[in-house]
């Protein structure tokens, strides 16, 4: 009796839930494209963990709160990962009708990704599109902190090298003036007649001239 | 007494002679003794215009090191068009059979022409206006202008490619995520129609219109952007070549390092190898067609930047007595290895980026729940093959797209696309997106700025020689003024329409003005001022005469290849219809560009573009002409006056 039970439920469960069924939603993982070396391999614990987390989400919703692991019905488990699931009310006669399960599902669905150490892209639920995140938008944007950042050491620069040009050409004016000066005065020393330069009366470097030197100062002294 | 007085000034004539001796800072008087030594390094003896060399007592400023004007030159030379428009063309026109008429271009055209640039302006010390002067006149506001021309627009592209470098210090990039809509339930619809990068490209940066009679607004992050990259040049270019001869050392050389990490990266990305067997897979009967010929000589004549002006300036900053020739060969085959280089770093990530798509195996595992990951790409056809045999109307439900690496590399766009599109992609794709988007950005920036230098010597050189500002005025003045009038000028470019004006200053400002020039510089040299004069110029200079293969390229091989090239490129201007493809949402075939006509106005703008330039030759020579006239109109006026005068008298 109880094997024709366990049959009649199983063949019942069978026929609410298959592929293109009425409220049955296909569910899709990529296990190995998120987690590379650490995947889990797919097996009857994890269906019945994704079962439980199922029917967490449906007892949050108002008049479903009596919702059992055991409503939750899949098949076709594919290798791909993929399969059909079903949530049936508690007479195992019918099924929650899409919407129900489809706003369940969105509301907890970040707590559904984490156990399973998915995200959106890598645990698809198909026909339940999930809700975007916010842009990310910085009070400024991050273009304008570089530019200023660069512009004020490009201004800065110029600033300067400006400055600089003028005090370099200011030294350089004073400069040759100067030159001119010595240069006169060097013109005005040494003049020359009948093409024999006269000796300048002020000279530079010592030349000692022989007509004014005295015996005794030729010897060094002591 | 003064020491040092040279024997000969002394005992000149007789009678008082006030001479200033050599000890007395010697440098001041120089100047105003003239041109009695022997050693001047203004002049030198022999041939050439002596008048034009050291007519003013001041010095020319000089290259601190042969290092600085090598750079400068292999900086100028080596441009953005080395890293996006080289590839394009290898890959399009035949692959490593297109390095044959590039090469052959090369050494018949590119490697003359720059010898004869670098000679003239090494030895006549002049830039363009001053050097043309002397050989064939008005030629050099010509070149003059056309400088100023591609400047405008030069820059406007460094503005973009700095745009994209501010943007890149973040992580995500912005141009990996579409914005969401107003009812954040999706995307916005022309990101998701296009793809993320293109939106990014053609709403977030250039917000570009329709068609290019609606100018729109100025986008004012552009105009910051312009702004920005004007006062960089400036910054640069401040003090002439004693400005840009400190920053070209950073940044000649940057470029090199970041392409040298690019290709090292690349190359251990898969997919690399089955690009570079693509890029250089030889077909050698795509050189039957005329057309690959032309491409190959264009690019290598503005690959090299010639009849710019930029390289006469350089060399008029060097020593009399330089090698040309060497430089000449040692730049120019160093920018054809820097193209070869690029092109190699440019298609390893253009093939990583083909290997990644594989879109079509994902759908072939989620439509038949095959376990993950067990297609790989070489077996992609065996089972698609199978498939389709055995359950063909679920896989032609699919809609699956032919995946050929060569389709999708044959769609690899060139210039601006290459790099914000297709390359931004494929960073996206890369682990640590960020640090190699700035490092790609920051090579281009670099790559464009101290091709910005050479723009600017050819205007700031010849502005300078021809004395426009009185002396006393600063240089730092007059380089102002011209970045100040080119920043003012380039804001048309930051309009909505924007991208589509330099696609207008790009094709008809430069091309046809710069064969022209090249070919009068060539015929001016070889003919006008005379090829014995100028190798005889060449042999004071190098110590060396220039050998048959130069003599005969510069009097007959490269004139008649120029002409050639002229009137082939000439006629293809003309055959090709003016139109443009614009970015329009509204368009049925969206995300496909539109293609448009120009309307008669903007056609009338690439006429004066083209031609008016060149219209500085004819229209100087008519002033001057008029000019003569009237003065010899006043001259018999004048002389009727007297003899009535006298006549008058008796």
């Amino acid at each position: 009796m109880l094997w024709l039970l366990f049959f009649l439920v199983t063949a019942i469960h069978a026929e609410l839930c298959q592929p293109d069924a009425e409220n049955a939603f296909k569910v899709r993982l990529s296990i190995r494209t998120a987690l590379g070396d650490k995947a889990y391999v797919w097996d009857t614990n994890e269906e019945y963990l994704f079962k439980a987390m199922v029917a967490f989400s449906m007892r949050k919703v108002p008049n479903r709160e009596k919702t059992e692991i055991s409503h939750v019905v899949l098949c076709n488990v594919t290798q791909r990962v993929s399969f059909w699931f079903v949530v049936t009310d508690p007479s195992k006669n019918h099924t929650l009708p899409a919407d129900e399960v489809q706003s369940a599902i969105r509301m907890n669905r970040n707590r559904i990704n984490n156990a399973f150490f998915l995200n959106d892209q890598t645990l698809e639920f198909l026909k339940i599109p999930s809700t975007l995140a916010p842009p990310t938008d910085p009070s400024v944007p991050i273009w304008i902190i570089v530019f200023g950042v660069v512009f004020c050491i490009v201004i800065v620069a110029i600033t300067l090298l400006v400055l600089s040009g003028i005090r370099q050409r200011r030294r350089k004016n004073k400069g040759p003036s100067e030159m001119d000066d010595t240069e006169d005065k060097c013109e005005n020393t040494v003049t020359i007649e009948n093409g024999i330069p006269c000796d300048p009366l002020d000279m530079k470097g010592g030349h000692i001239n022989d007509t004014f030197m005295t015996e005794e100062e030729r010897l060094t002294p002591l | 007494m003064c020491p040092g007085l040279g024997a000969r000034e002394s005992l000149e004539g007789t009678g008082s002679l006030v001479v200033a001796p050599a000890g007395c800072q010697n440098n001041a008087g120089r100047g105003r003794r003239g041109s009695g030594r022997d050693e001047a390094p203004e002049l030198g003896p022999g041939p050439g215009p002596d008048p034009l060399g050291g007519s003013s007592g001041d010095q020319r400023p000089k290259w601190d090191s042969k290092l600085q004007y090598l750079l400068s030159c292999v900086g100028f030379a080596v441009g953005l068009g080395n890293l996006w428009r080289f590839p394009y063309l290898c890959q399009s026109h035949g692959g490593g059979a297109f390095l044959i008429p590039y090469f052959i271009a090369l050494f018949l055209e590119g490697i003359p022409l720059f010898h004869i640039e670098l000679a003239i302006g090494q030895r006549l010390r002049r830039g363009s206006v001053g050097v043309w002067m002397a050989i064939s006149p008005y030629l050099g506001l010509g070149c003059l202008s056309v400088s100023f021309l591609i400047s405008l627009y030069y820059n406007m592209v460094l503005t973009w490619v700095l745009w994209y470098l501010l943007n890149s210090f973040q992580q995500p990039l912005p141009w990996g995520t579409c914005p969401l809509d107003l009812n954040r339930t999706g995307f916005v619809e022309e990101c998701r129609a296009t793809s993320t990068v293109s939106y990014f490209w053609y709403r977030q940066t250039l917000n570009v219109t329709a068609a290019i009679e609606h100018s729109g607004s100025v986008q004012w992050r552009l105009l910051a952007c312009l702004a920005a990259c004007w006062a960089v040049v400036y910054l640069c270019v401040i003090r002439g070549i004693e400005s840009t001869g400190k920053a070209i050392y950073f940044t000649a050389s940057f470029p090199y390092l970041v392409l040298t990490i690019f290709l090292i990266r690349g190359l251990t990305l898969p997919g690399a190898v089955e690009g570079l067997i693509y890029l250089f897979t030889p077909n050698v009967h795509t050189l039957q067609n005329p057309r690959v010929w032309l491409d190959a000589a264009t690019q290598i004549f503005f690959s090299l930047s010639l009849a710019i002006g930029g390289h006469i300036a350089f060399a008029s900053y060097n020593l009399p007595r330089n090698d040309c020739e060497k430089d000449a060969l040692t730049v120019a085959l160093l920018n054809s290895a820097t193209s070869l280089y690029a092109s190699i770093a440019v298609f390893s990530v253009l093939g990583f980026k083909a290997a990644t798509d594989h879109g079509n195996i994902l759908n072939l595992i989620n439509e038949f729940d095959f376990p993950e990951h067990s297609i790989s790409r070489d077996d992609y056809a065996t089972v698609l093959t199978h498939l389709n045999s055995t359950q063909p109307e679920r896989v032609a439900g699919l809609h699956l797209e032919a995946c050929h690496l060569q389709d999708f590399l044959d769609k690899v766009p060139r210039g601006t696309g290459l790099a914000f599109i297709v390359f931004t992609e494929a960073i996206l794709h890369m682990p640590g997106s960020p640090v190699w988007a700035v490092l790609f950005f920051s090579m281009l920036f670099t790559l464009g700025l101290s091709s910005m230098f050479g723009n600017m010597e050819g205007i700031i050189t010849p502005l300078l020689d021809v004395g426009v500002l009185p002396r006393w005025v600063p240089k730092e003045v007059l380089t102002g003024a011209a970045c100040l009038a080119c920043f003012l000028s380039a804001t048309c470019f930051t309009l909505q329409s924007g991208s589509y004006w330099l696609e207008v200053f790009d094709s008809h400002a430069a091309s046809l003005n710069l064969i022209l020039f090249a070919f009068f510089e060539v015929v001016g040299v070889a003919y006008v001022y005379g090829l014995d004069r100028f190798c005889d110029d060449i042999e004071w200079m190098t110590g060396r005469r220039p050998g048959l293969y130069w003599r005969v390229t510069w009097k007959v091989i490269s004139p008649l290849l120029l002409l050639t090239i002229f009137v082939a490129y000439f006629a293809l201007l003309t055959q090709t219809p003016l139109s443009y493809r614009a970015w329009n949402p509204q368009y049925e075939q969206f995300p496909l560009k539109q293609e448009k006509s120009y309307p008669g106005w903007v056609w009338a703008v690439c006429v004066l573009l083209s031609l008016l330039p060149a219209l500085w030759v004819p229209g100087v020579a008519l002033a001057q002409l008029l000019a003569q006239r009237r003065r010899k109109q006043e001259d018999t006026q004048r002389d009727t006056r007297l003899e009535l005068q006298d006549s008058g008298v008796c």
